[in-house]
């Protein structure tokens, strides 16, 4: 996955937006704050999600985080490998590590989202 | 708060560790990764800095009279060399800290938990009265690092100019490292065998280099954290406190009656009369992978009966475990509860504690 084509929540989920289905995962960043990833919860296909809102959790040794649908839409897929190995995220979190895939039905807003540019900044800034 | 740096600080950093406050210091929570750390430790050796922890020194001819009178377990039987586990407790019972007394042939050496440092100087003061001790803490001018694992004694081999392959469990040697005067115990908090070793603080860098050019990995308080859950040894913060006593914590063993009078006894004896019908420590084994967090609510048929102190998935066990506190009717392996995770009540099995006992 192209970095500088994805956008971006704060709270560190990216969006690969082809056409009208956003494909999901989290960031680098988010991955190495993380440490381990020992338990991914998804939700079904078929679930209704809204922007900025929890879709599901993910869970390190440490800690556990809410994860979070960049944009609002039905699950129309849920990555089973990753559900079966979470480890896959600490491996590839912007490619085999990816999540679910969101319908968005037309005119969905993006606007929220970051670019790459604006989400640096955004890491920048916390340290 | 400002928090202070262990003589290792630079060394975590220049190893690209990621470092959190922790009891009032800057510690590492990271370097490899906790999974691969704590697997590390079960297989071959970790090396940890816990130079947080506290070191005091007891001297003078009541030194074992004050030890005496604020340690649990009997300190008058040990030998010289010996190191024994216990409490400090308050005259009600509640646990001030969980310590470790060393005796050395003209000195005693209590290690004490980070966070319970000043507390327990204060209390080691306030008890002393007309006892002719001196208690010094060596803390800030000492560093301290745990060698553990299966391979740990055979990786220090030829560290000292004594061997601590000769040490038995719980004892502890003055030798020297680098010609000056290190304290080498074979004790742990990780279920696994290896070392603890004090040395002067500017020497710490030296001997983390040496250990580590030995191979072994540096390892981090999450992985200490996830190696002592799955060995069921209780953490000051977590399974101990001020509310609870040595007895509900499953630390009756800890605790020597027949020693004579000291601070907590009439308590504690008041405590071990009350078996079965008080809060319980007990290990929890959850269905899932999904981590019971301290102070979740441990459920009875779907009433809230006790709480998690500590919880983690258990990377050798491959499960997610977890410690707390329930009602003395539902302390029993095998009782069916639930732990609520986040809104969903989980089911969780009472299991005989620890989940993992290393073979010998």
């Amino acid at each position: 996955m192209d970095k500088s084509r994805l956008l971006y929540l704060p709270s560190h989920e990216w969006a690969a937006i082809e056409g009208n289905v956003a494909t999901v995962g989290i960031t680098a960043y988010a991955v190495d704050q993380l440490t381990d990833v020992t338990h991914l919860q998804l939700p079904a296909v078929g679930k209704a999600v809204t922007a900025g809102k929890p879709f599901g959790e993910i869970e390190s040794v440490k800690a556990v985080f809410d994860l979070n649908a960049p944009v609002s839409g039905v699950v129309a897929e849920v990555n089973a490998a990753v559900q079966n190995d979470p480890s896959l995220i600490n491996v590839d979190s912007y490619g085999a590590g990816w999540m679910i895939k969101i319908e968005m039905a037309a005119d969905t807003p993006t606007g929220h989202l970051l670019d790459l540019a604006a989400y640096e900044k955004q890491l920048a800034e916390a340290h | 708060m400002t928090t202070r740096r262990t003589p290792l600080y630079d060394w975590h950093v220049s190893k690209k560790a990621r470092l959190v406050p922790f009891g009032g210091w800057d510690m590492p929570v990271q370097y490899a990764g906790i999974i691969a750390e704590h697997q590390a430790v079960r297989t071959a050796a970790g090396l940890f800095d816990i130079s947080h922890m506290g070191r005091l020194d007891l001297r003078g001819p009541d030194a074992l009279a004050l030890i005496q009178k604020l340690f649990t377990n009997d300190a008058a039987k040990m030998k010289v060399g010996q190191v024994k586990y216990g409490l400090v407790c308050k005259a009600n019972g509640g646990i001030l800290d969980d310590v470790l007394v060393y005796r050395f042939a003209d000195t005693w050496q209590m290690v004490v938990n980070a966070s319970n440092r000043e507390k327990v100087v204060a209390w080691l003061a306030d008890q002393q009265g007309p006892l002719t001790v001196t208690v010094t803490d060596h803390t800030l001018e000492t560093a301290m690092v745990a060698v553990q694992g299966p391979t740990a004694l055979a990786a220090c081999a030829g560290l000292f100019p004594a061997d601590p392959a000769g040490l038995k469990y719980y004892h502890a040697l003055t030798t020297t490292y680098r010609g000056r005067p290190a304290v080498v115990s074979r004790t742990g908090y990780t279920g696994e065998d290896g070392l603890e070793i004090t040395v002067d603080q500017d020497l710490a860098v030296a001997l983390a280099d040496d250990v580590g050019g030995r191979g072994i990995v540096p390892c981090v308080l999450g992985a200490r954290d996830t190696l002592r859950l799955e060995a069921a040894m209780p953490l000051y913060g977590h399974e101990l406190n001020e509310t609870v006593t040595p007895i509900q914590a499953g630390l009756a063993w800890a605790v020597k009656f027949d020693k004579g009078d000291f601070v907590g006894r009439a308590a504690l004896e008041d405590s071990a009369e009350l078996v079965g019908k008080q809060m319980e420590r007990v290990g929890l084994e959850l269905d899932g992978k999904r981590a019971a967090r301290e102070h979740s609510k441990i459920l009875a048929g779907g009433m809230p009966m006790g709480v998690v102190t500590s919880g983690s998935y258990a990377p050798t066990l491959g499960k997610s475990i977890a410690m707390g506190y329930v009602a003395p009717r539902l302390a029993y392996p095998g009782a069916e509860l639930a732990v609520d995770i986040r809104g969903e009540p989980t089911p969780a099995k009472v299991v005989e504690l620890p989940f993992y006992k290393r073979s010998k």
